[in-house]
């Protein structure tokens, strides 16, 4: 099939466009999207097949020649990143179900949130510089939507800066576009890892680059551009949280892989030790953040910030083992997170708050939601045999093999100051006596099943994960294999048209 | 030709840097629009200078006969005026409703720097207030 590495993009919209007709009623636009969303997960799974036979993927749109059309690649990263893509979208939409209100699906919930799917698959699958600017702003424009509905002030004050950094964050973008258009005259990716070899201007090269670098790093929330974050992401509704911390974030760590692997591959000491810095910081910032805080939403955000830290790293060590850490730690990362915010809703409804000092006692009251919060838990602080440990032991272990100690102890540090945010939700949530006055109004209130269902399933895929390490590692390990030598992935791009 | 250009899109740029920095989010608009426009010209640039000669491959000839335009980065400019087009209008109604919300566009003020989580008692009580309206 041809046509596959489209089919990602198009299913959603299409199913965006039929929800947009059926906001009306919230049953039947909620069995839509859900029938959309597994559909679109079958196809992705069969993308990533198709990969796994043929290495890359690639379909050239408008049958232009070579490097001229736009060309949507999938490379063993972008497949896997599309398929827990379809994986998130699902367990969101699933939960959305008692999650979001009618007046919410009326503003178009799901067709925003099917759109936004889209545009992240668009963002993974492009092969084309421009091509990727404009599914950013498809995404920013769908999140747009998704931040603004309902009318919480919190909401609006945080969507202002969201809004306005990620503008910045566009401009930067199109400036390095510009740039590199003006130096290179394509911006076809492979096409670029070609000709940006032989730019004699390399600082207006490099300028590029730190551009770029700057627009993803915003994206990525990296220090010390991550302040939008946590201003927004905890007044967003339960749904739309976990999908957002769950895939917005790491579109920025995707595309700054894929620049930093496949286009800025010459002169690569500056980008990478500057890289190196700004991820050691990220991890220190974020997690110092997280300590501060009270509102579960906010520690999570900030926790976030942290775990972005630890995949940058792994860029910008660029070994083999570093890249595949960094791989393993997008696929499980996605997973936990967005687990976490949707476990976060549960909270909040049997509990009666997000903000830790008003809950307690939820262990005695709801034993499955405490399990439901421990795995994802463990699994991101790094506990052994979860998906998280592996995934900090080869990015560890990656530091240690480059001579970066600092790091490695800094990487570890990090992972136990994750551990003492965990513990502090858990001791006030679930273990402390629940305030006297919370206790009558919404004690043993029954959990939603479609809430619960996508929770125990993601955490179930954190089990497996964590369980089943060596395929997906010597699966990620095959993955940066290809980003180290980007020629097979060039070949597939410019040289064989089918 | 590119140098005077360059010049002016190096003013806008410092213009739209000055505006966006002020403080307050309708200078801010102003500043983002500029910038944009800046950076559009700044691919038009990149896409080479000329003028009289069109990009036009005559019928006996399979190259073109002497350096013209580019043509696809005025192509990529559309592009990017539609979308920061869509950019623009969305925020200019986002920061509408802030102000009614908020009574300010300043971002030093304090409305802009608490940020009020969602479930707390003040969001829910602003909230009734806003669905019942101005009384």
């Amino acid at each position: 099939m041809k046509i596959l590495p489209a089919l990602p993009i198009l299913l959603p919209m299409a199913t965006a466009l039929v929800l947009s007709l059926l906001r009306d009623s919230q049953q039947r636009s909620h069995g839509v999207a859900l029938g959309g969303a597994v559909i679109h997960l079958v196809v992705t799974i069969l993308l990533l097949t198709t990969v796994l036979k043929h290495e890359v993927a690639v379909l050239w749109l408008g049958n232009w020649p070579a490097p001229f059309g736009i060309c949507l690649a999938a490379d063993y990263l972008s497949a896997a990143m599309v398929v827990i893509t379809a994986v998130i979208n699902t367990a969101v939409i699933a939960y959305a179900r008692h999650d979001i209100d009618p007046g919410q699906v009326r503003t178009g919930f799901y067709a925003f949130i099917q759109m936004l799917t889209a545009a992240v698959c668009g963002a993974f699958l492009t092969g084309d510089l421009f091509n990727l600017y404009v599914w950013f702003e498809v995404m920013l424009m769908a999140s747009f939507g998704l931040l603004v509905m309902g009318r919480s002030p919190g909401r609006l004050t945080g969507g202002v800066k969201y809004v306005t950094i990620n503008l910045i964050s566009t401009i930067f973008f199109i400036t390095a576009i510009g740039l590199i258009y003006g130096l290179t005259g394509t911006l076809n990716m492979a096409d670029l890892h070609v000709k940006a070899a032989g730019v004699e201007n390399t600082a207006l090269l490099n300028a590029a680059a730190m551009l770029l670098m700057i627009a993803f790093g915003i994206k990525a929330a990296l220090f010390p551009l991550f302040f939008w974050l946590p201003a927004a992401y905890h007044t967003l509704p339960v749904s739309v949280s976990a999908f957002f911390a769950g895939m917005l974030s790491k579109v920025g760590v995707y595309s700054l892989i894929r620049m930093f692997t496949l286009v800025f591959t010459s002169d690569t000491g500056a980008a990478h030790s500057t890289l190196l810095v700004v991820a050691a910081l990220t991890m220190l910032f974020g997690v110092i953040g997280a300590a501060s805080q009270m509102e579960m939403r906010r520690i999570l955000s900030f926790h976030i910030i942290s775990q972005v830290g630890y995949m940058v790293l792994g860029l910008a060590l660029f070994t083999p083992l570093a890249l595949a850490g960094a791989i393993v730690y997008l696929v499980h990362h996605i997973i936990v997170k967005a687990n976490l915010f949707l476990v976060s809703g549960l909270v909040r409804q049997a509990g009666g708050s997000f903000n830790l000092k008003n809950i307690g006692g939820l262990y005695k009251t709801n034993g499955l939601l405490a399990l439901c919060f421990i795995i994802p838990a463990f699994a991101l602080a790094g506990f052994p045999p979860l998906s998280g440990f592996w995934a900090k032991l080869l990015i560890i272990q990656a530091s240690l093999e480059s001579q970066q100690y600092t790091l490695a102890i800094l990487s570890a540090a990090v992972g136990l100051l994750t551990v003492f945010s965990m513990i502090k939700i858990w001791s006030e949530a679930f273990w402390k006596p629940a305030p006297i006055e919370e206790q009558k109004s919404s004690a043993n209130c029954p959990l939603s099943p479609w809430m619960l269902a996508p929770v125990l399933s993601l955490a179930l895929v954190t089990v497996l994960l964590g369980l089943c390490m060596e395929p997906v590692i010597r699966f990620s390990v095959s993955a940066a294999g290809q980003l180290m030598d980007p020629q097979i992935y060039i070949e597939a791009v410019l040289g064989g048209r089918p | 030709m590119e140098a005077l250009i360059a010049c002016l899109i190096g003013l806008m740029f410092a213009a739209a840097l000055y505006l966006m920095l002020s403080g307050n989010l309708v200078k801010f608009v102003f500043g983002f629009t500029l910038m944009g426009n800046a950076v559009n010209l700044l691919i038009f640039t990149a896409g080479r200078l000329s003028h009289i000669h069109p990009p036009l491959i005559p019928p006996d000839q399979t190259s073109l006969p002497r350096a013209v335009s580019n043509a696809l980065p005025q192509a990529l400019i559309l592009t990017a005026i539609v979308i920061g087009f869509a950019m623009v209008t969305f925020l200019l109604v986002l920061l509408l409703r802030t102000y009614a919300h908020t009574g300010t566009l300043d971002v030093d003020e304090v409305s802009f720097l608490n940020e009020v989580a969602e479930d707390s008692p003040e969001s829910i009580a602003v909230d009734q207030t806003i669905e019942r309206g101005p009384s």
